[in-house]
């Protein structure tokens, strides 16, 4: 995902003077191509995110179109006061990108995972969050911010993830899910790197004469939420699931919760899949962290396998 | 860059006649609404007044044009300060005054975001205006504008982190038309700045920072005026002033009296307040 987020931002960059390139002292050599072709308009701003988000407020604020990237709870909680107050209270239009979201830096230990960035940023006003599930939608994700002016954050892994789409989604808006594959039984809602599981979940849980199908949704935007999408799931589906690399604590399942909650629908056919309320401690990557949480493809379909045997 | 008049001659008599009206109506400001930091406004009212009424290249007509100097008060717990000292300059009308703290007005307790003509930006938690200030001056150099960015710090507020990433990454980025000024009164909330945070050398941890930092008497309206208008000062830095003041300043029994943090005077101590300032 980084690489295409580079990559598009300089190809944005080249068209849009106000688009300004602000890096945590990350990203050697990724931005080589943006540098070369916008030198005054790429600043490292070193180990000091804090500054670097209240310096894109400033810039945001003076009509420029600043992005701020550094490894995931660097570039959200630890400067959350920066990003509620200097960018979403002020409307100022800065994007906050962050690289290595949920467990994608698993190796690295609990000090560079984010389970709970969603969480903090969705309650902000005015903030828009977007969790691309693949590289394709980072571009598109990032395009989209561009064309609207208030402050966005963009979750996204890290690199060489499995590509959903075929291309940049035509279709992609801010705040629309992106249906993957059409089903009958349930309906999974899958928001960031976790797409190519949730894929893979329906793909298991339609295959090998199972009676259950499912539609499996890119969704996208956190906030605001595709409440068309939700309405149709909850309406037609007897199980919604949702699905991601984050918290249940405050993260995509929270907010389907809670919509499903004010607008009269029936949260007991909601099942939220994601990180449990603890630290990872154990050593290794993140496709052993997601095994040990029960977040891969087989385990996801078997957790909602278990589910519509438990219920019927 | 002659646009930016460095040599306009300065008027002391008027600035100080102009700083004493602005302490009296935040004194009224304070007793009507009955708010907090009192102290604090008044330590930093000259530095306003040589900055509004002297320094800043803006037209209070075009509060949003892009080629106007931004002056950021970082320290909002001073609002009172920066909202008379607005309306007084012709931002909106001063009655408007009058609403200060009152139900449904747009003049809070701190300053709010895009509400209040010449606010430039929301300030109440600390650490933020300087960081919001750089970002501006950054954009000038990438607009090709030539303006000049100013903000005025608290010096509790020197305890927050974010200042020096600040400090650091301005000078790295050799900002000059930079200006910050802080506001020592040696006096943070709840006790004596220095024996909470050890601040002191503060002009020495700024010149350490990459700033060209200079100590200058914070109630010396003339002084304030002619070295903020030095800026840029050909040093190449972004500039600190480290501005000596007293919190409470202008009124004798208020003055060095970390009471005032908090406490609102009486309709008897205006009284006294505005005959000390030599007001009717």
């Amino acid at each position: 995902m980084r690489n295409a987020f580079a990559d598009e931002l300089t190809k944005l960059g080249n068209d849009d003077p106000r688009i300004v390139m602000l890096s945590g002292d990350i990203g050697n050599k990724l931005f080589d191509k943006f540098k070369a072709a916008h030198p005054t308009r790429f600043i490292n701003c070193g180990v000091a995110e804090q500054n670097m988000t209240g310096v894109a407020a400033g810039m945001a604020m003076s009509g420029l179109r600043p992005v701020t990237y550094t490894i995931t709870p660097f570039v959200t909680t630890r400067c959350l006061e920066q990003i509620r107050t200097d960018a979403a209270y002020h409307e100022a239009p800065v994007t906050i990108v962050s690289v290595g979201a949920g467990l994608a830096y698993a190796g690295l230990g609990p000090t560079h995972h984010a389970c709970e960035d969603i969480a903090f940023l969705r309650a902000i006003p005015n903030m828009v969050v977007i969790a691309p599930g693949d590289a394709w939608e980072v571009r598109a994700a990032l395009r989209a911010v561009m064309k609207q002016d208030k402050p966005a954050y963009i979750r996204m892994g890290k690199k060489g993830e499995p590509q959903v789409h075929k291309g940049i989604p035509e279709n992609f808006e801010i705040g629309k899910a992106i249906t993957i594959a059409e089903g009958s039984d349930i309906c999974i809602l899958s928001t960031g790197n976790m797409l190519p599981e949730a894929v893979e979940a329906g793909r298991l849980l339609g295959g090998g004469g199972h009676a259950h199908t499912a539609r499996v949704v890119s969704f996208h935007t956190v906030k605001p939420l595709d409440e068309d999408c939700l309405r149709e799931a909850f309406t037609n589906f007897p199980l919604v699931v949702t699905c991601e690399e984050h918290s249940r604590i405050g993260g995509l399942g929270s907010a389907v919760a809670e919509w499903a909650s004010d607008n009269g629908h029936d949260a007991r056919r909601l099942l939220r899949i994601g990180t449990p309320d603890k630290f990872f401690k154990l050593s290794g990557e993140q496709e052993f962290a997601r095994e040990q949480l029960g977040l891969t493809g087989h385990q996801i379909a078997h957790t909602i396998h278990a589910r519509m045997h438990h219920h019927h | 860059m002659a646009a930016l008049a460095k040599d306009k001659p300065i008027d002391e008599a008027a600035l100080k006649k102009r700083a004493a009206i602005i302490r009296g109506r935040v004194i009224e400001m304070c007793h009507a609404a009955s708010s907090a930091h009192l102290g604090s406004s008044l330590s930093c009212i000259d530095v306003l007044t040589a900055a509004y009424w002297h320094v800043l290249k803006i037209d209070p007509k075009a509060p949003a044009d892009p080629l106007r100097d931004r002056f950021i008060l970082s320290k909002g717990h001073a609002a009172m300060a920066i909202y008379a000292t607005l309306a007084m300059r012709g931002y909106f009308p001063e009655e408007e005054l009058h609403t200060y703290n009152q139900d449904n007005g747009r003049l809070a307790e701190h300053p709010p975001a895009n509400l209040l003509p010449g606010v430039e930006a929301a300030t109440g938690s600390l650490g933020h205006g300087l960081p919001i200030g750089i970002g501006m001056a950054v954009a000038g150099r990438i607009k090709n504008q030539v303006y000049r960015v100013y903000a005025l710090l608290s010096d509790g507020e020197n305890n927050e982190g974010s200042v020096w990433e600040a400090a650091m990454f301005a000078s790295a980025q050799k900002l000059e038309n930079l200006c910050v000024i802080v506001d020592y009164n040696k006096w943070q909330a709840t006790a004596r700045s220095n024996e909470t945070l050890m601040l002191a050398p503060l002009a020495d941890k700024w010149r350490a920072f990459g700033w060209d930092a200079h100590e200058i008497d914070g109630h010396d309206v003339g002084a304030l005026a002619k070295a903020m208008s030095n800026i840029p000062n050909g040093s190449g830095k972004p500039v600190a002033l480290i501005a000596h003041t007293v919190k409470g300043k202008g009124v004798s029994f208020m003055e060095d009296d970390n009471n005032w943090h908090y406490r609102a005077p009486t309709a008897e101590e205006v009284v006294k307040a505005k005959k000390e300032l030599g007001l009717s």
